[in-house]
């Protein structure tokens, strides 16, 4: 024990005694919510972070088991509750895999745009919250002003702002609608405008750069040991985009370019972001006056049932690599399906990025990561 | 690599592994003693499987089957399933957290839904459930009753 009214100078020997042990959640305004971290602290300097989750596991992969093909979609969408369209393609595309559905080739158009506006929505609300979290109010508006023109669009066509379960196995599930395109090219005029304020506001800002710069550096290897996907791998430097890497819908034909940075800090993850914005917005531009007509879902049968088997499905949402296996044993419900979720492996790599850093500089490391909690507990 | 070679390579390795190449990607069922030496062989050189992008495990009722699903960064095009039988009663099998660090919150996931045992586990205490939760709770398995929280369809 340590004599309370001695000041203590060094901090680096105290040993256990001296460690401070502070739970961070599940109720943190920064942690967008419930995730609880047990952080043991020397002084202000991070020693170890653990984890602690389940407050919101509602077990999805076990109810999956017992709904069928149709239906275990619209859970999905209760995932990654910011991809809820990119988690509905990896589930529509596992189906038709495991059952050589053909899909049109308006569907496939539509998919595609509406997952990179997913992606943009994402990003917008990423922005917004990272900045809050960082002490800067202001840019949260900013970003919400362009996310809502995204979630109107969303409601024209898809009847929801957040859980949409549009995309169904075979296509979509109803037509788009009529102002879609009118609402999407609106869309892309203001985003072009406005996207350079978040870059005067938050990009060019000195306490944003002093804050994130050098902060929660990961390394190219260590992104790969841990599992790590999307966004923040590609901040460290390694190309792990799954549109390129495995083309699906119609990722084939538009030309983008997949966003790397080398430097594996806080400020790379969020140029990754940024850039990542603007490669979607070219994806749409060139989709756009390109949607073909005809029909919008393919001929299926009433009831699915999937060969025996096993099936894997990547897709790349805003966090990364989502993976979908599904152990089939011909019936109408999975036998087993697991979710590869891109959050539960960013997670991992929390406790080794922000050991030896300071207590103040978790909230950038913890929000560059762009953790999603129902996506981390499923 | 060709799957042909592949195949030679890991016949050297692990001599009692059998494989099927009616799926997307190669999959490979072995002895679940072997995981370990296949584990590093992967991970090195000819092959560099630095990616383990999946790691979860499969109730037959008649015994659990791990799966992992491996994956090189210097090439995404070859993907790897490896397989490995456990008993139901006692499963147990080696970690791989020493050399895919993704695979230490991966087991503990593994571990506290099916009760598989990850021998030499840095940390293997349950992520998602509560820690005082008795063994033989294992909710991922075909068996499961929970009387008063499962809804059943």
């Amino acid at each position: 024990m340590y004599n309370q009214t001695e000041i203590i100078k060094d901090t680096t020997n105290l040993g256990p005694e001296g460690e401070l042990v502070v739970n961070m959640g599940p109720q943190h305004p920064a942690t967008h919510g419930v995730l609880h971290l047990v952080v043991t602290l020397n002084g202000e300097t991070i020693n170890k972070i653990e984890p602690h989750l389940g407050y919101i596991h509602r077990s999805i992969e076990k109810m999956c088991e017992s709904l069928t093909y149709r239906q275990f979609i619209y859970v999905t969408s209760r995932m990654d509750y910011l991809s809820s369209h990119i988690n509905n393609t990896a589930c529509a595309l596992l189906v038709e895999k495991g059952m050589q559905i053909e899909v049109p080739e308006r569907a496939k158009v539509v998919r595609t745009i509406l997952n990179e506006l997913t992606r943009i929505a994402s990003h917008e609300l990423w922005i917004g919250a990272m900045a809050m979290d960082l002490g800067a109010f202001t840019p949260f508006f900013y970003a919400f002003r362009e996310r809502e023109m995204i979630t109107e669009i969303m409601e024209d066509t898809c009847g929801a702002r957040l859980t949409m379960n549009y995309i169904v196995p075979g296509g979509l599930m109803y037509d788009i609608h009529p102002d879609f395109q009118t609402k999407v090219k609106a869309f892309i005029k203001q985003f072009k405008e406005k996207v350079t304020e978040y870059e005067d506001l938050v990009t060019g800002n000195v306490i944003f750069q002093s804050r994130t710069k050098g902060v929660g550096v990961l390394t190219a290897e260590d992104a790969i040991s841990y599992g790590c996907s999307g966004p923040v791998a590609r901040a460290s430097g390694v190309s792990c985009d799954i549109r390129k890497i495995a083309p699906y819908d119609a990722y084939d034909r538009v030309e983008f370019e997949e966003v790397i940075e080398t430097a594996g800090d806080s400020f790379a993850r969020y140029i990754v972001r940024v850039k990542e914005m603007n490669q979607s917005i070219r994806i749409i531009e060139q989709l756009i006056d390109a949607i073909p007509e005809g029909d919008f879902v393919g001929k299926t049968k009433n009831v699915l049932k999937l060969n025996k088997g096993e099936f894997y499905q990547r897709v790349e949402t805003a966090r990364g690599e989502l993976g979908v296996y599904i152990v089939s044993e011909g019936g109408t419900t999975p036998y087993r399906i697991k979710f590869r979720s891109p959050g539960f492996s960013n997670l991992s790599v929390l406790d080794h990025i922000a050991k030896g850093s300071k207590i103040g500089d978790l909230m950038a490391t913890m929000g560059t990561l762009d953790l999603v909690i129902p996506d981390i507990d499923r | 690599m060709t799957n042909e070679e592949i195949k030679a390579y890991i016949s050297l390795i692990a001599p009692e592994a059998s494989f099927d190449e009616t799926g997307e990607w190669l999959n490979m069922l072995i002895q679940s003693n072997d995981i370990k030496s296949l584990a590093i062989a992967l991970r090195g050189q000819p092959m560099q499987m630095d990616f383990l992008f999946n790691l979860t495990c499969v109730d037959w009722k008649t015994h659990l089957t791990m799966v992992y699903h491996f994956t090189s960064t210097k090439d995404r095009s070859v993907n790897l399933v490896v397989k490995a039988n456990l008993d139901r009663n006692n499963p147990a099998i080696e970690t791989l957290s020493n050399i895919w660090r993704t695979a230490e919150m991966l087991e503990r996931e593994v571990f506290e839904m099916f009760g598989v045992q990850f021998l030499n586990h840095p940390d293997l205490r349950r992520l998602i459930l509560e820690e005082a939760t008795p063994n033989g709770y294992w909710p991922l398995r075909k068996d499961f009753e929970d009387p008063i929280n499962m809804i059943k369809l």
